[in-house]
């Protein structure tokens, strides 16, 4: 009987299964940077090229800390799985197009070396890197950070301050005016054409990006519905003359909220594991929101809120096990 | 009937390379190479020496203890060597070898014509526990153990395990389109001796000529044929009974608990074999198949045929073998060589290709909470193989549910980071076992 060749070739032996999927790390960073790019290069037309070199910076900057820091520490680089040039691209469409790019450099590096490598790499840290980089530049320069452009490209937004800031300092009467009633005011946060940090502005572009990530399944859908809700719940019953007051919709387009549920509140590493850990998650995120708007200091508080929230993600995890097989009867 | 079961994995079937081709009987082996231990439980101990002439059918080993498992001789012959040999699933096991003559000729007395229905349930389990019959799915539990629940257990339930919920493998499929009378007549008497009067046929709906094959055949027989969705793990006995039943085994407990038995489709063939012809159970349907074998077949092959010579019988390799299965792609055995035998648990032999096998490298979890989703059991198999990984094995079953895992596999599969979950997981489990044994 012929012998059967394993020409030369060792038998790999190991526990089952012995079947995999396609899935990969570098598969979901990169869609998720896709998802991202519409809102991006709605950012850099909308506020010219200086956007566009703060989001280079900061992109080549985070890759370089990752590059950096594995090269020091002897491991495997893994820069091209696209998580370095995710935290570089999320940190920068988060920033004011007019911010020196150097600051948005040294952004990306705490984000990477600080947040992310020094605890662990990729998976092991306990909060959002694009979230503590942006956190990191706004205690560091709060003064360029809260600088915002002239905006040219339209003429519904011919004002330097963001709908946030002029609502905080000059109230909702205001704002209305300045954007010439409330039609154009939800026009201008819904296209996106108005002032605010680079990627953040545009609504429908920052949902069919989420819609598209929530179709391939990296994003559960209640996580940016409830974050989003919550806030517009909120602001609507504490509103500015009483009870059922406010401009739910206003707030839900609003500041960074948008971008924050759909990209940082759904960040795998920092969010609860269980679908019902994230709904806490998400609630509370969208609650602490509300609170920093409405009574905060800060024009915007998701940032602050989705950190705070990454902080309790471990004690939500183990408060919210999966249910067991069995359990149930 | 449950809608669906929680989590749970799409992977490709793989099932059209052997989907349609019929049951081949393969060319006598040269030799067979039959392990004492086939089956959970006592090991047998041989009963004929180096030297002896044996005939097909005759029992070369066997043990009184209640859970074991008579082993017979698959072919006619004179036996080589009384020895160990490689195990496909112990590693290594006392293994009786037998040369070929050529002759393939019955023992005397064991071939019979019976009526099963003069018989009674002992009968049954008498003549199944002399066959040698096992749970043939894989698991190898002897069945006159199975079907002999104790007293206090109430079994209203019996379900017939048709799902082959595994990639690739078409060896129950096939044989429910070929053996559809066995099937029907194995069933009636597993409910005879069980005493019930409810069963279930449950087969996964990507295979619908089975269905409606199986439909045809147990018509006006009170049994119930099923499709279910087509989802993995749909064939873990928990899973079936709850999509059937929609009653939940409770953890660490055994089908019976909820009044269910469950046997697998070759096992109620060979129960037809046993009890209306005497026949012991010494060959099984096992599908050859996979990316690097030239020709997939469903094969109906003598116990103790070694791989070699089975992967031989489908044209051999037709490019490098990157890993040798035996069983499923999802919770089969890697083996290290060629020279391990078909016992009678082996449902398929997958011959791997590198492509097939898509295995990548290892990095740390990145907490996307797919293996969580994916979990039929409900457990958190991230943080099992992180506590795996650091050694915290008590941890894993005090808090997380560790011992709840059945294996499926179904973590491993769609996780982006390549962990070993289900290794982390076997550890623990080993870990905590070895601990539990010292004490």
């Amino acid at each position: 009987m012929a012998e059967i060749k394993l020409n030369d070739n060792i038998l790999t032996v190991s526990t089952s299964p012995h079947i995999r999927s396609e899935e990969s790390i570098s598969k979901i960073m990169w869609n998720v940077n896709a998802a991202l790019a519409p809102a991006a290069l709605f950012g850099i037309y909308n506020f010219g090229i200086h956007a566009l070199i703060v989001i280079v910076v900061s992109i080549i900057a985070a890759v370089a800390g990752e590059y950096f820091v594995q090269k020091v520490r002897g491991k495997e680089i893994t820069i091209s799985d696209g998580s370095a040039f995710l935290t570089g691209l999320l940190l920068a469409m988060c920033l004011p197009p007019t911010l020196p790019p150097y600051m948005a450099a040294i952004g990306s590096f705490i984000a990477i070396i600080i947040c992310k490598h020094s605890m662990g790499g990729l998976g092991w840290n306990i909060f959002n890197p694009a979230h503590i980089g942006r956190a990191a530049i706004m205690v560091s320069w709060p003064v360029a950070m809260t600088t915002w452009s002239r905006l040219t490209t339209s003429v519904d937004t011919v004002t330097s301050a963001t709908p946030l800031n002029i609502l905080k300092q000059q109230g909702y009467a205001k704002l209305v005016e300045t954007f010439g009633g409330t039609p154009n005011l939800y026009k201008a946060l819904f296209l996106g054409t108005r002032n605010g940090s680079i990627g953040e502005t545009s609504t429908i572009l920052l949902v069919l990006g989420g819609v598209y990530l929530i179709y391939k399944r990296y994003v559960n859908w209640q996580v940016p519905v409830l974050m989003i809700l919550t806030v517009g719940v909120i602001t609507w019953v504490f509103g500015p003359a009483g009870l059922f007051t406010g401009d739910p919709v206003f707030h839900m387009m609003a500041g960074g909220l948008i971008i924050g549920a759909f990209f940082m509140a759904t960040d795998m590493v920092t969010i609860p594991i269980t679908i019902k850990g994230q709904i806490i998650f998400a609630i509370g995120a969208g609650a602490l929101t509300a609170l920093i708007r409405l009574k905060g200091g800060y024009p915007e508080g998701v940032c602050y809120s989705i950190l705070l929230m990454n902080a309790v993600s471990p004690l939500i995890d183990r408060v919210c096990p999966p249910i067991k097989f069995g359990a149930r009867r | 009937m449950s809608k669906s079961f929680r989590g749970g994995v799409h992977p490709n079937d793989r099932k059209s390379y052997t989907a349609s081709k019929s049951i081949e009987i393969a060319p006598l082996p040269s030799k067979v190479v039959i392990p004492v231990r086939q089956h959970i439980g006592a090991p047998c101990s041989p009963v004929v020496k180096k030297g002896d002439e044996v005939k097909k059918g005759q029992v070369i080993a066997s043990n009184d203890a209640f859970v074991s498992s008579n082993v017979h001789a698959s072919i006619s012959g004179k036996v080589a060597d009384v020895a160990e040999y490689p195990h496909p699933v112990f590693g290594k096991c006392l293994s009786i070898v037998i040369e070929n003559d050529g002759l393939d000729e019955w023992a005397e007395g064991i071939l019979v014509e019976r009526d099963w229905q003069k018989l009674n349930a002992d009968e049954i389990r008498g003549i199944i526990r002399e066959a040698g019959i096992v749970g043939m799915g894989g698991a190898t539990f002897p069945t006159h153990v199975k079907l002999a629940p104790p007293k206090d257990k109430k079994i209203d339930t019996f379900i017939l395990n048709a799902a082959e919920c595994e990639p690739y493998l078409t060896a129950d499929h096939r044989m429910m389109l070929e053996y559809a009378d066995r099937i029907v007549t194995g069933v009636q008497i597993v409910m005879k001796v069980l005493g019930v009067d409810k069963g279930y046929v449950g087969i996964e709906d990507n295979k619908p000529d089975a269905i409606s094959a199986m439909q045809k055949a147990f018509t006006g027989t009170g049994v119930e044929v099923i499709g279910l969705p087509t989802k993995y793990p749909q064939g873990a006995e928990k899973m079936l009974i709850k999509m059937l039943t929609n009653r939940e085994v409770p953890s660490g407990g055994l089908p019976m608990e909820v009044g269910v038995v469950v046997q697998n489709v070759g096992t109620v063939i060979a129960i037809n074999d046993a009890v209306l012809k005497g026949i012991p159970l010494i060959e099984r349907v096992t599908t050859v198949s996979g990316g690097a074998v030239k020709e997939p077949k469903n094969l109906l092959l003598r116990v103790g045929t070694t791989f070699a010579e089975a992967i031989e019988a489908c044209g051999g390799v037709a490019k490098t073998p990157e890993k040798i299965i035996m069983g499923g792609p999802m919770m089969g055995f890697a083996q290290s060589n060629l020279d391990i035998s078909v016992i009678k648990g082996v449902s398929g032999i997958l011959v791997l290709s590198k492509e097939d096998v898509n295995s990548g490298k290892e990095s740390a979890c990145i907490r996307c909470g797919r293996c969580v989703d994916a979990c039929p059991m409900g457990l958190n198999p991230s943080m099992l193989s992180i506590l795996g990984e650091r050694n915290l094995y008590e941890e894993a079953k005090e808090d997380f549910n560790l011992l709840d895992c059945v294996e499926c596999g179904s973590c491993v599969y769609g996780c982006p980071a390549k962990r070993n979950i289900v290794q982390y997981i076997r550890y623990c489990k080993a870990q905590n076992a070895a601990k539990a044994a010292k004490k």
